[in-house]
């Protein structure tokens, strides 16, 4: 059983990387985020938005969902530990 | 778990004077210091995340220093919960106001239907409405997070 968890984790970890190879160079000028997504922030985000730092206005409202399944996820997890390990008070 | 405590208490680390009192002085500013990073993200790095995680540390801190009950006198496990949860909401209901004010789900400028501010306006209130709803979860989550993982849920002694 561990073995064949192995293998799977090894298959897929080897996809994933393999996947890598078609990704864009890094700060590569000519890749499409460089080319369409971010002067479209740069230029408008403060215009659109007054918020003078472009991180927090891309993180909290262009990609809002992002941010708030981030904060749902981290919910889960402590409401998971409390689910598994708090024990009522006796 | 149980192995780690007693580690923890044969080192007999919580007992130093100095470091007590360094504590006792330092988690007011530490958590001015969060509140700071949770406002001034529009301006500066920071954000929701980074003060939540701030202020949850004063109050692990605390715990460290200190023992598990002395964090629980000053948050306890109701408060916890309740912060929490409303973090949350805060952010899941901010966005579904948006969508039944008439906007999109998450376009906060919708909101200019409630309080006539401007759009733009809203943007960025809404943006800085979001933070303090993630700061205030992420906090309460990492301080119950260390409440039961150093404490194997029993919510006694702690490390």
């Amino acid at each position: 059983m561990k073995a064949l968890a192995f293998l799977a984790t090894l298959a897929t970890g080897i996809v994933l990387l393999y996947g890598t190879r078609d990704f864009a160079a890094w700060g590569d000028a000519a890749s499409p985020a460089s080319r369409h997504v971010s002067p479209v922030y740069i230029e408008r985000a403060v215009k659109e938005t007054h918020v003078p730092n472009l991180v927090t206005a891309i993180l909290g409202d262009y990609r809002g969902y992002d941010t708030m399944f981030e904060t749902v996820v981290i919910y889960c997890a402590g409401l998971a530990v409390v689910c598994v390990l708090r024990r009522q008070k006796t | 778990m149980k192995r780690l405590q007693e580690q923890a208490r044969g080192r007999d680390i919580g007992d130093n004077l100095i470091i007590r009192t360094a504590v006792r002085l330092l988690v007011p500013f530490i958590q001015l210091f969060g509140l700071y990073v949770i406002v001034h993200g529009h301006y500066s790095p920071g954000g929701g995340f980074q003060g939540g995680v701030i202020l949850g540390a004063s109050f692990i801190l605390l715990a460290l220093a200190y023992d598990l009950r002395t964090s629980l006198r000053f948050m306890s496990e109701r408060t916890n919960a309740i912060l929490g949860n409303a973090g949350v909401l805060i952010y899941t209901g901010i966005a579904l106001l948006c969508a039944l004010l008439g906007g999109m789900f998450l376009d906060y400028s919708a909101l200019d239907r409630l309080i006539s501010l401007g759009p733009i306006e809203w943007r960025s209130l809404g943006i800085f409405l979001v933070e303090v709803g993630v700061g205030t979860a992420v906090m309460s989550i990492m301080v119950s997070l260390f409440w039961d993982l150093g404490s194997g849920g029993e919510m006694d002694e702690g490390l």
